[in-house]
């Protein structure tokens, strides 16, 4: 019999054996299916994050943003760096010559969520160009806004986490009342998760003389170099222009640092004792076996073949908890977001993105656990003594 | 006891089983030692907080500026004894990466409303003698090697009258917290020269601390407070200090029950790995149980055995895995968490865990051990 | 002499699938005290069922069983096992030590279910190890033994509690000729020196012969042992 023959016939003769042995064959499926379940739900996250950052970027946009903070809310510009900014170079403009740019300014509101308790909301106040700035974004319920009036559009994401975002609601901010008067959406970006109105009659309720940003469609990509010269060449402006792209990575970026690191760290610790688990399933199943083995070694079978096939029916088995775990993490998580401020100022919506990767991550270190775990006793069971290990136990 | 050998025989029957079962519950009291210690020390802020301090912020969002002009109002809000403002201003020394915190406040308010900060009385004078002066907190003073009389810059991204974002600031004095060592990050500066200084929103605060005579009148007074500034503008959010610092945790939103999520999904595995580890050993000494019970032993006395075995197995497992996260634990630090020690809280859930581990996994194979009747499992040699 | 083991119109069945099987058939026995009895039958024949209704560690369906006078079918399962820890000792075809207790502890098991201190214990295991000459070997484990000494440290075992009754259940079905006469030796010295009442099971016609009176079981029925068994 050649080496596949004999690995297959001994894999085959173990598998019959299976059942009895399924107490113990559990403890691996189980330990694995924890080990993957934990380590994918927590990546999904990670994900999730980086999935928003990448919708909501794109890098012929740059996002101006006084010096010294990773945070709109707490820069500050003039109007009159607002202006130096629209007029540099490199800004495409419009059919009416006027520069694609939109100088913005944030409140963060509190309002009631639907989980219960309440959270902060981006309110932001865009300029007239905003939306021919951002064409993926548009309104698909009630109308748009009159920047005139306090009434404000809120986005897809926004509307579902939050309460009582209805088209026709009014919200009191500030003293005064606002009206929902639309819905926006945009393809699953940050901005979904916002409400916006008109800048100026948000300063004006909030008494801001200020901007805190200002975005900028590019005439292309390569044309970021040339507009940070422009506004370099005005040191007096303490500003920092960030591709759109950057901006939102840096954003995420600590949150979804942290979020790998404690999947890897919270998985490394329960692989370590999955690894363990597998080590004592395998163990007890070589030892279930060791007659059978040791006719099998009697019999001529290569020991190749007896150790390949430890190794089989262990990662056999690690593959089923992985494919458990990714399941389960699967069903109990993709599509639902989890609420949280990630550390920063405003509550995000991060969805959890269950994808092949993860899931192949996820079979990875199963396989390794896995193998792992038979490594000792697939030695064991080649090496022990054979007249021994004939007779039973 | 006398029956002590009998069960240590019992445990170390497989010797490899054992060592491995006991090696996978010591990784998960490890993981969970850790984990429940960043719970606990995320739920316990706010535990040793002063009931007769409030904080006043803004109902709208807790970034949202309020009137300084404030202040008057609330001092003659009865039970109030003190109010101080406080405005904010956060920035980088040296490098961007080096955060700090200047608080901009009327610093001999906030000293006598922070009874547990310590300064010395000329340090106070100095500062409320000096326009740029600030005090700073020991820590942030030794991490940055700052002493009494050094001008330090601090880049912000507040804009100044003159049109720069840097700010510098003589230090006069070094406050501590001994009781709350993690409270000595932050610099104390006077509002009246930030205020004058600064470009854009002045003339307000971000909150308001206020110093009550009487803590059970604590939810009185918020409301009381509130109510002067309804229908405003700026209306205002009320809260004693444990209620605020909680209020914040919260953001971090589903964190806590992650945490919790995790360490169930680690114990639920753990279970089937031990609940088959004692399966398998009373399984296999079937026939020495039966002997125990022909010599004499009690039905009884052979479960309470195997319960005792399992007990022991998961109870060392247990001490050993949280000795070893109470060694971890101040790695966490490096996650920002300011933990030093697990708290005594996390050893005591443990071993309840322990104790329900040992239960959940041993009562079907003590159970099987009781129901053993000598004359079947001796015949089934 | 007085009777140490009474049996009157014993019965006993078993559900085997489901056939019920009749194992033993309104049984009279007595066995009186410092007897050395052998109890001998085909296989299937009851002989081991006998003997563990003996032994309190079965219950019979019918019938009345005394031992050590006891009425054992009166007792409930606690006090049956506090019974046997104080009036019987077992000696078991393979033995049945503990593997990871060492020959010491294995002796002191039955005494641990008593109040004696550890010197009393200590002295009496001693005693027990010294009567089956296996005190250089103590500290060994039954793995560490032939055959032989580890149904010596059986036997210490068996007696280490002072048992009115010794039952024995094929002490030497596993072990050599050599080794098996060496074990009845000591059943036979125990049994004269000690007084104390052994009822033995064997198919082995060289252990019967050691015995003071045979008995035959056949299909749940006691016999006189056949005139002539032939060896």
């Amino acid at each position: 019999m050649g080496f596949y023959q004999q690995t297959g016939a001994i894999s085959l003769m173990s598998a019959r054996s299976l059942p009895r042995r399924l107490g113990a064959s559990c403890v691996i499926v189980v330990g694995i299916a924890g080990v993957v379940g934990v380590l994918v739900s927590i990546l999904a996250m990670a994900t999730g994050l980086i999935q928003i950052a990448n919708r909501s970027a794109h890098p012929d946009r740059a996002v101006v943003m006084s010096t010294g903070t990773d945070y709109e809310t707490l820069s500050n510009l003039s109007r009159d760096a607002v202006r130096i900014i629209a007029d540099a170079r490199g800004v495409r403009r419009d059919a009416n010559n006027r520069p694609l740019a939109s100088a913005e300014v944030l409140v963060l509101v509190h309002l009631p969520l639907r989980a219960g308790g309440s959270g902060n909301l981006t309110l932001r106040g865009v300029s007239a160009n905003a939306f021919a700035l951002r064409p993926e974004l548009h309104v698909v319920a009630g109308r748009m806004f009159n920047p005139m009036l306090r009434e404000l559009i809120v986005g897809r994401t926004a509307q579902r986490q939050f309460r009582d975002l209805q088209v026709g609601r009014r919200l009191l901010v500030r003293g005064a009342e606002w009206t929902v008067v639309g819905v926006f959406e945009g393809h699953g970006d940050q901005h979904e998760s916002e409400m916006m109105t008109g800048v100026e009659v948000l300063q004006s309720t909030f008494q801001r003389n200020a901007f805190q940003s200002v975005t900028v469609q590019l005439d292309s990509e390569a044309s970021f170099a040339d507009f940070r010269a422009s506004l370099a060449g005005n040191p007096a402006l303490a500003i920092e222009a960030l591709r759109e792209s950057d901006y939102y990575l840096r954003q995420s970026r600590a949150f979804t640092r942290l979020l790998t690191l404690v999947a890897y760290l919270v998985g490394g610790i329960m692989a370590i004792g999955a690894i363990f688990g597998a080590l004592n399933t395998m163990d007890a199943a070589v030892s279930a076996r060791s007659v059978e083995i040791a006719t099998s070694r009697v019999l001529g079978f290569e020991p190749g073949a007896i150790v390949t096939s430890v190794f089989a029916e262990a990662v056999g088995l690690a593959a089923l908890g992985a494919g458990l775990g990714g399941a389960l993490a699967w069903l109990l998580f993709s599509g639902h977001a989890i609420n949280t401020s990630g550390g920063g100022f405003t509550q995000l919506s991060v969805p959890v993105v269950v994808d092949a990767r993860l899931v192949g991550v996820g079979i990875l270190w199963a396989c390794v656990i896995g193998m792992v775990g038979a490594s000792l006793p697939a030695l064991r069971a080649i090496r022990a003594p054979l007249a021994s290990a004939l007779k039973a136990t | 006891m006398k029956f002590i050998p009998l069960i240590w025989a019992g445990l170390w029957r497989k010797r490899t089983r054992t060592i491995f079962t006991l090696l996978s519950i010591v990784v998960a009291f490890i993981l969970f030692g850790v984990l429940q210690g960043v719970a606990t020390w995320l739920n316990g802020f706010g535990a040793g907080s002063h009931t007769n301090r409030l904080y006043v912020v803004s109902r709208i969002s807790e970034i949202q500026p309020l009137p300084s002009g404030y202040l008057s109002h609330i001092t003659r809000v009865a039970g109030v004894r003190q109010v101080a403002q406080v405005a904010a201003l956060v920035g980088s020394y040296q490098q961007p990466t080096n955060t700090v915190v200047v608080l901009a406040t009327d610093p001999r308010a906030l000293f006598a409303l922070y009874p547990e900060w310590r300064v010395a009385p000329q340090q106070l004078q100095a500062l409320t003698r000096t326009r740029t002066g600030v005090i700073v907190g020991a820590r942030v003073a030794r991490l940055y090697g700052w002493r009494v009389g050094d001008v330090i810059p601090i880049r912000t991204s507040v804009l100044k009258n003159d049109g720069t974002t840097n700010w510098s600031f003589q230090v006069v004095g070094i406050y501590d917290s001994p009781d709350q060592p993690s409270e000595e990050d932050r610099m104390i500066a006077n509002y009246e020269y930030i205020d004058e200084a600064r470009h854009f929103e002045r003339g307000t605060v971000f909150a308001f601390v206020v110093g009550i005579d009487d803590p059970s009148s604590a939810t009185r007074i918020c409301a009381a407070i509130d109510a002067r500034f309804a229908n405003s503008a700026d209306e205002t959010l009320t809260q004693d200090e444990k209620e605020y610092i909680q209020g914040q945790i919260r953001q971090l939103g589903d964190v806590g029950s992650l945490l919790n999520a995790i360490v169930g999904a680690v114990f639920f595995t753990l279970l089937f790995l031990t609940g088959n580890t004692l399966t398998q050993s009373v399984r296999e000494r079937i026939p020495e149980l039966a002997v125990l019970k022909a010599i004499g032993f009690a039905d009884g006395s052979v479960t309470l055995l195997v319960l005792t075995e399992a007990a022991l197995l998961c109870s060392a497992a247990a001490l050993i895995g949280l000795l070893a996260a109470a060694a971890l634990f101040p790695a966490t630090a490096a996650l920002g968490i300011a933990g030093t020690t697990l708290p005594a809280k996390v050893y005591a859930i443990g071993l309840l865990i322990a104790v329900g581990l040992a239960l959940m996994s041993g009562l079907p194979p003590a159970w099987r051990a009781h129901r053993l009747q000598v004359v079947e499992a001796l015949a089934g040699r | 002499m007085t009777a140490v083991v009474s049996l009157q119109k014993v019965a006993k069945h078993y559900v085997r699938g489901t056939q019920r099987v009749e194992v033993l058939q309104r049984l009279d026995l007595e066995v009186g005290s410092g007897e050395f009895l052998a109890l001998m039958g085909p296989s299937g024949s009851g002989k081991t069922t006998l003997l563990n209704l003996i032994g309190g560690i079965d219950r019979a369906d019918q019938g009345s069983v005394m031992v050590a006078g006891e009425a054992l079918d009166k007792l409930g399962s606690r006090a049956l096992a506090r019974w046997r820890a104080a009036h019987v000792g077992f000696v078991f075809q393979f033995y049945n030590l503990m593997p990871m207790l060492s020959a010491y502890q294995n002796v002191e098991l039955p005494l641990l279910l008593t109040n004696l201190t550890k010197a009393q214990r200590a002295t009496n295991v001693r005693a027990a190890l010294a009567l089956v000459d296996m005190s250089e070997r103590q500290a060994h484990r039954p793995a560490e033994l032939s055959g032989g000494q580890q149904q010596r440290v059986a036997i210490a075992r068996a007696l280490v509690a002072d048992p009115t009754l010794l039952v024995c259940d094929e002490p030497t079905g596993d072990l050599d000729r050599t080794m098996a006469s060496q074990t009845l030796d000591l059943l036979e010295m125990v049994n004269r020196e000690l007084g104390t009442t052994i009822v033995m099971v064997t198919h082995d016609p060289l252990a019967a012969d050691r015995a003071s009176r045979r008995l035959h079981l056949d299909k749940g029925r006691l016999c006189a042992a056949a005139a002539e068994l032939a060896a």
